[in-house]
């Protein structure tokens, strides 16, 4: 499939439709029901947290957060497909991946709440943190494949972007250093229409990101983002290839950021209702469960059932997560260096008196 | 040997020592670098150890962090320092920070190496001096050498840090001097100064390409009857505070030699650590010598900014008659 996709053609590869009927059965993936009933729930456990975490957001109980509402079908592909030893690089936005990967949601709290302990991931193995300049982690993706080459493992790279950061030259020479090594390194750009504010159209006169791939020599494929059964095919494929030796993948996932870039943001500023209602019918959360009241695999009373249990771990995690409260100032200096110069441990005594001194005034 | 030959070995004799050492860059690999100082080290290697790769300083730094991370250890060469400028998002952002920000579960480990400074008539963006935007990055060391015995033993440190390192090398030096440096392998550590002269009436710091410059001024400064104690910084950040504040208590009087921009330099810090650490020693103001606040100009007007022996002791004079 991977390899027949013609890119030119800007054809979106879909299996299954917005009301949940499997319209290529060739390309369904290799998964038994309970896996995809498995999968559906925990894209329901990444979309129950999401929705919480933006709303404690409005309590004031943790920082700004940048929601998933809308792309968890990528998220919930890779989580199907990734393996312990592969890495994962994230970007930002793909909540269901880091919990598949091992992150715990306490820590994915924590480092919302403004502890850096939270990038820890103490039981992910092979994944970086989270990464904020737009694109750079790409580099770093390809970096781990020329090392996974070098070392002769059998490990595969997942790193994300969004759209907008395809615009960044760090995604250009990312992808064209990785085809030129041949390192098993698959790219997937999140193409959810909007980089903050700034629409698809206005980041790129290009017919699609996919098509990008054909130049630097690797497959590339468009992808229906809200398709779980597509987005775990390709990934099937994409890994297939990886792995084998042929070299990187780039993904283009198409979908739709429901919520707002970040809590900090107001999308009603550039984007209607209607376009906004639109993709509300494309929900790939929606659009799965079609699929599986149909096979008979799931019900309305299910999902109530495990919605409210999902919600009452969130908030113990939740509330577990807020005790953490005591951030040491050693912990400012103690990771900067390996090897710590005197000057920063003298910085720190410095500190320390300035601190005896304000405790002995009060 | 000279300082390419220095460098050269060092790093032949680490990859030959660790597995897990790569080096690579721009031209590197089959050319050997444009200044040969990774010649034949693909040849003796495998192109799998000592490559070249597409051009784009960027990726260059960024997939290094990558191999750091997933444990290899990159030595990788900008091919002039004024081209690392496209790297500074992933040397700030990334190399700098990814031990902190993941609480030391991951570092970059890495040696970025890239000849700086002026001098030897070259095209634009080829002649700066730019240490200070890396010493004044947390997370990163900044290393400069003056001899090859330095260079190689200075090196060879830096590739064994855990920590990543700026490596700067005074390409005006790269073939200067030549040096009885021994073939083993030495290692000389990281943050520490090595006083090159001692004296009584003045302590000049400054190092890289300056050395041999400030050298120059005190054997004229000697017939003037001022004795000089000259300290070769080698290592930018870790500062090695004590050497450089253990000679001012004892000459009283500062003079600090830098080749890049002054204003928010290296020679600032020196001064400040003067005045926060020796004050009540001074007796004279301490003096910085530095390039302009402006761009490195062209080969004609190069004389005009480059810093001469006789610019160094106009300073010294004034510092010791103060």
């Amino acid at each position: 499939m991977l390899e027949e996709f013609d890119s030119f053609k800007t054809e979106m590869f879909q299996v299954m439709d917005p009301a949940g009927n499997i319209t290529k059965p060739e390309h369904f993936p290799k998964l038994k029901d309970k896996d995809i009933v498995g999968a559906y729930k925990k894209m329901l456990f990444a979309r129950t947290a999401d929705l919480m975490v933006v709303s404690y957001q409005r309590q004031g109980r943790i920082y700004t957060y940048p929601p998933n509402q809308g792309q968890e079908a990528i998220s919930g592909a890779v989580a199907q497909i990734i393996r312990k030893d592969d890495w994962l690089v994230p970007a930002f936005r793909e909540l269901g991946a880091w919990l598949a990967k091992g992150a715990s949601l306490k820590e994915i709290f924590m480092y919302f709440m403004g502890f850096e302990e939270g990038s820890l991931f103490k039981n992910a193995r092979n994944m970086l943190p989270m990464n904020v300049p737009i694109a750079s982690q790409l580099q770093h993706a390809t970096g781990i494949g020329y090392a996974i080459n070098y070392k002769e493992k059998d490990e595969i790279v997942y790193t994300f972007v969004g759209d907008g950061g395809t615009s960044q030259g760090d995604f250009h020479e990312a992808l064209n250093f990785a085809a030129v090594w041949k390192v098993p390194v698959i790219f997937i750009v999140q193409n959810n229409q909007f980089a903050i504010s700034v629409p698809f159209k206005t980041q790129t006169a290009s017919d699609g990101i996919a098509i990008k791939a054909l130049a630097y020599g690797m497959p590339g494929i468009q992808v229906d983002g809200n398709d779980f059964l597509a987005m775990t095919k390709t990934f099937e494929e994409a890994s297939e290839h990886a792995g084998s030796g042929k070299g990187p993948v780039l993904i283009e996932a198409v979908t739709y950021r429901m919520g707002a870039h970040t809590t900090s943001d107001d999308p009603s500023k550039y984007r209607t209702k209607e376009e906004e209602d639109e993709w509300a019918a494309k929900d790939p959360l929606v659009r799965l469960k079609k699929y599986l009241m149909t096979q008979k695999l799931w019900t309305d009373k299910e999902e109530e059932t495990i919605t409210g249990q999902y919600k009452k771990e969130i908030d113990r995690i939740f509330i577990e997560a807020e005790k953490h409260t005591d951030y040491p100032l050693e912990d400012v200096f103690k990771y900067q260096y390996a090897d710590l110069p005197d000057d920063l441990l003298l910085q720190k005594a410095e500190h320390e008196k300035f601190l005896n001194w304000k405790a002995s005034r009060k | 040997m000279n300082m390419v030959n220095a460098i050269n070995q060092a790093i032949d004799l680490k990859l030959e020592e660790d597995p897990d050492i790569v080096v690579f860059g721009e031209d590197v690999g089959v050319e050997g670098g444009v200044f040969r100082v990774t010649e034949n080290l693909q040849k003796k290697h495998g192109a799998r150890r000592v490559f070249d790769t597409p051009l784009a300083e960027s990726a260059i730094v960024g997939s290094a962090v990558g191999m750091a991370v997933a444990g290899l250890k990159p030595v990788i060469e900008m091919q002039f320092s004024g081209f690392v400028y496209p790297a500074m998002n992933q040397i700030i952002s990334h190399v700098a920070r990814i031990r902190n920000r993941s609480r030391g579960r991951y570092g970059a480990p890495m040696v970025i190496r890239m000849p700086y400074g002026g001098g030897i008539n070259a095209l634009e963006h080829h002649s700066e001096s730019m240490e200070a935007l890396f010493a004044h990055t947390p997370g990163l060391k900044v290393v400069i050498p003056s001899t090859p015995g330095d260079a190689k033993g200075l090196l060879i440190s830096a590739i064994e840090s855990e920590d990543p390192i700026i490596f700067m090398e005074p390409k005006r030096l790269y073939r200067a001097i030549k040096q009885e440096v021994s073939e083993d392998k030495y290692s000389i550590p990281i943050g520490q100064a090595k006083v090159l002269s001692h004296g009584s009436d003045l302590t000049v710091v400054a190092y890289g390409a300056l050395i041999r410059e400030v050298q120059r001024a005190m054997v004229k400064a000697k017939d003037m009857g001022i004795s000089v104690e000259l300290i070769d910084l080698r290592t930018i950040y870790p500062i090695d505070k004590t050497t450089v504040i253990e000679s001012i208590k004892k000459t009283g009087r500062l003079v600090v030699v830098t080749e890049g921009p002054g204003s928010f330099g290296v020679g600032a810090e020196l001064i400040t650590i003067a005045n926060e650490e020796a004050f009540l020693h001074l007796e004279a103001p301490p003096k910085r010598v530095s390039g302009f606040d402006t761009i490195v100009p062209l080969p004609k007007g190069e004389h005009h900014y480059i810093i001469s022996p006789d610019k160094i002791l106009f300073e010294i004079e004034k510092t010791v008659k103060y």
